[in-house]
């Protein structure tokens, strides 16, 4: 795998000295959290966490039983924070995939100090992320109404509308990664499982390591189907995020009715994703002592997709302006003016400095070495995606083609929970991710390990 | 082999400590005559499963087409018979079969189709789960997911014998031999 490597030459997976590494070194390395003793801090972030995700149950307890409303949606503007949150948790959701599946096909061996918990976090975005458009629906427990299913009125789903496109992808983005993840981890339960002493424990990770044994032939199958899934996933990847885009590309909303949003809709959700996975890689790295196999080389080069797929977000901006203003339709030069100067002017200049200014100083290889700065930088990409979507999606409703058409939506109380709650779900699920599973591939970074001659 | 009896034997299993010796041994074992050959490693050996002969997946790729197209002509066909067929609804005139609008959901259904067969595929074709299985039963093969590297010989291979094989493992010099119970 590593031989082959063209983009980034050998040695990759570390600056490893020699003599660093044993057979069986990485695999106590990557689990001896799960068998130690829980230290502290996890208590502490494990607890405020779901503290955090009770006041998410209430949040959306409310909005289910009392109604949208609490959002401050109506016409004109239709759509808040719900939506807003569907999109920002997606975006956050598509590094862990991308890393996966576009870096095996790419052949890079260093996805292996990302995917893992690169995938964890798409799992647990997605399942944030696709609570919103439930609630979004005022009456969540007919959400079933959007798929096909046999009933007494003989109804069928309208194929047209991109509402049932973002079920039937998000749906399948799910499904997808949960199998690549689970697939990913089977050796690595059956690595658990061996070096478990308390027979629960061991009876637990047999259970989930489905009798994983490592025969030859198991490995072979289980390579060749990574890479048919990688290659299945990568293009399913840009599908979802392209259809979310659609979701507002084919209204005719100014603001919306732009052919750039599909491929700037992508790139803005692996940007969002890449500064997620690096704030969870710079944690766990030091909290878990892993500085070993999550080398100041690996966070550098994920910076530099961070770098890379800002410009295209940057792009995006540039051309959404220049398309205004070169077909010169009143309506989106309107609006123009209106999100850059108008009531919510702020918050589209938070996101040009979060998501265009201050990542220019990833071009620097001090900056991105500088874990404490790079966390900043990476919240701070959190938040421009964040105002991004807002701009484009609640102000946008806000200025239709007809004076009639104009409103401006103010969040309620319920907006302010609605924002910062989920993270209260995310975090607990990536805590017990992080106290439960092997973090890393310890099956294919031992291989790499080896390959590369580390020992 | 499994007769019931909890002492019989599954085979005999060798341990090393590189994946190189564990390649060269799986290479002599097949020199040597021997067929019914399984090893047990914490990754892939590259090359193994030539040594071995165990180069039977094209089907994999082929199947995972297969079930690609099934899923893509299944939604494009549920979505043709719903709207056209089924319940046609005039919306503004525009045509009923309007099919550039049903390529997403084209899409999205092969890929998944396609997914799901790949990994049924590696969980069938690989017996799993399965919760027991004799190599279980070796000798520290605890280790055969940390840092060491198995090969079995097993009992119903034709040229088994309880003595030779024995000692033509012991002659590729690994750690230790030891025998497998079922």
């Amino acid at each position: 795998m590593a031989t082959q490597n063209q983009i980034i030459p050998r040695g990759q997976m570390a600056d490893a000295p020699a003599g660093r590494f044993s057979l069986g070194s990485i695999t106590d390395a990557v689990i001896a959290p799960i068998f130690g003793r829980t230290p502290a801090w996890w208590w502490i972030g494990f607890l405020l966490s779901t503290l955090l995700l009770l006041v998410f149950v209430f949040t959306l307890g409310r909005v289910a039983t009392v109604g949208v409303g609490l959002w401050d949606v109506n016409q004109p503007v239709v759509w808040g924070t719900g939506i807003i949150n569907l999109v920002f948790w997606i975006g956050i959701g598509h590094a862990g995939t991308f890393i996966s599946a576009f870096l095996l096909l790419m052949r890079q061996s260093w996805r292996g100090a990302f995917s893992r918990y690169a995938e964890a976090i798409t799992l647990f975005a997605l399942a944030t992320a696709g609570l919103f458009p439930i609630l979004h629906t005022g009456r969540p427990w007919f959400a079933y109404w959007v798929g096909p299913y046999p009933n007494t009125l003989g109804l069928n789903p309208q194929w047209t509308s991109a509402l049932v496109w973002d079920l039937v992808a998000i749906s399948a983005y799910g499904i997808v990664s949960l199998l690549f993840f689970y697939v990913d981890l089977l050796p690595d339960f059956a690595a658990v499982r061996d070096k478990a002493q308390r027979p629960l424990t061991k009876g637990i990770y047999s259970f989930l390591s489905m009798g994983w044994r490592g025969d030859s032939t198991h490995w072979v199958r289980l390579r060749k189907t990574a890479y048919l899934l990688a290659a299945l996933a990568t293009p399913l990847v840009i599908s979802v995020h392209s259809i979310i885009g659609l979701d507002f590309a084919i209204t005719n909303v100014p603001g919306w009715h732009h052919t750039v949003f599909p491929p700037y809709f992508v790139a803005g959700a692996v940007f969002a994703g890449f500064a997620m996975v690096l704030i969870f890689a710079i944690a766990l790295r030091s909290l878990f002592n892993l500085q070993n196999l999550i080398t100041l080389k690996h966070i550098d080069w994920a910076s530099r997709f961070m770098l890379v797929t800002g410009l295209m977000v940057g792009y995006g901006y540039a051309v959404e302006v220049f398309g205004a203003f070169y077909a010169g339709h009143t309506g989106e030069v309107l609006l123009t003016v209106e999100r850059t100067f108008g009531p919510y002017g702020l918050a589209y200049w938070g996101m040009i400095l979060f998501n265009v200014v201050i990542i220019q100083l990833l071009w620097f290889k001090s900056v991105r070495r500088n874990l404490p700065l790079l966390v900043l930088i990476c919240i701070g990409v959190l938040i421009g995606m964040w105002l991004e979507r807002f701009v484009i999606i609640s102000i946008s409703l806000g200025y239709g083609h007809m004076v009639s058409m104009w409103d401006q939506w103010h969040p309620t109380l319920t907006d302010w929970l609605t924002i910062f709650s989920p993270f209260g779900l995310f975090l607990t699920a990536m805590f017990l991710f992080i106290r439960f599973f092997p973090v890393m591939p310890m099956y294919e970074v031992q291989e790499v390990a080896h390959e590369e001659g580390w020992e | 082999m499994s007769n019931g009896k909890s002492n019989c034997l599954y085979g005999l299993t060798a341990e090393f400590e590189e994946p190189a010796a564990l390649l060269a041994a799986a290479r002599q074992a097949r020199a040597a005559g021997y067929r019914k050959i399984r090893t047990y490693s914490p990754f892939e050996v590259h090359g193994l499963d030539e040594v071995l002969d165990q180069q039977r997946t094209p089907v994999l790729g082929w199947l995972v087409l297969i079930a690609l197209l099934l899923g893509g002509a299944a939604a494009f066909l549920m979505q043709y018979w719903t709207a056209v067929v089924d319940y046609p609804l005039n919306v503004g005139g525009r045509p009923l079969f309007s099919w550039p609008a049903f390529i997403p959901i084209t899409f999205e259904a092969s890929i998944l189709f396609a997914g799901v067969a790949a990994v049924g595929f590696l969980l069938i074709r690989s017996a799993l789960p399965q919760p027991y299985h004799p190599i279980f039963n070796t000798d520290g093969i605890e280790a055969a997911s940390q840092s060491r590297f198995f090969l079995c010989i097993q009992t119903d291979d034709a040229q088994f014998r309880l003595r030779e094989t024995w000692q033509f493992l012991q002659n590729l010099e690994p750690i230790q031999v030891s025998e497998v119970t079922c």
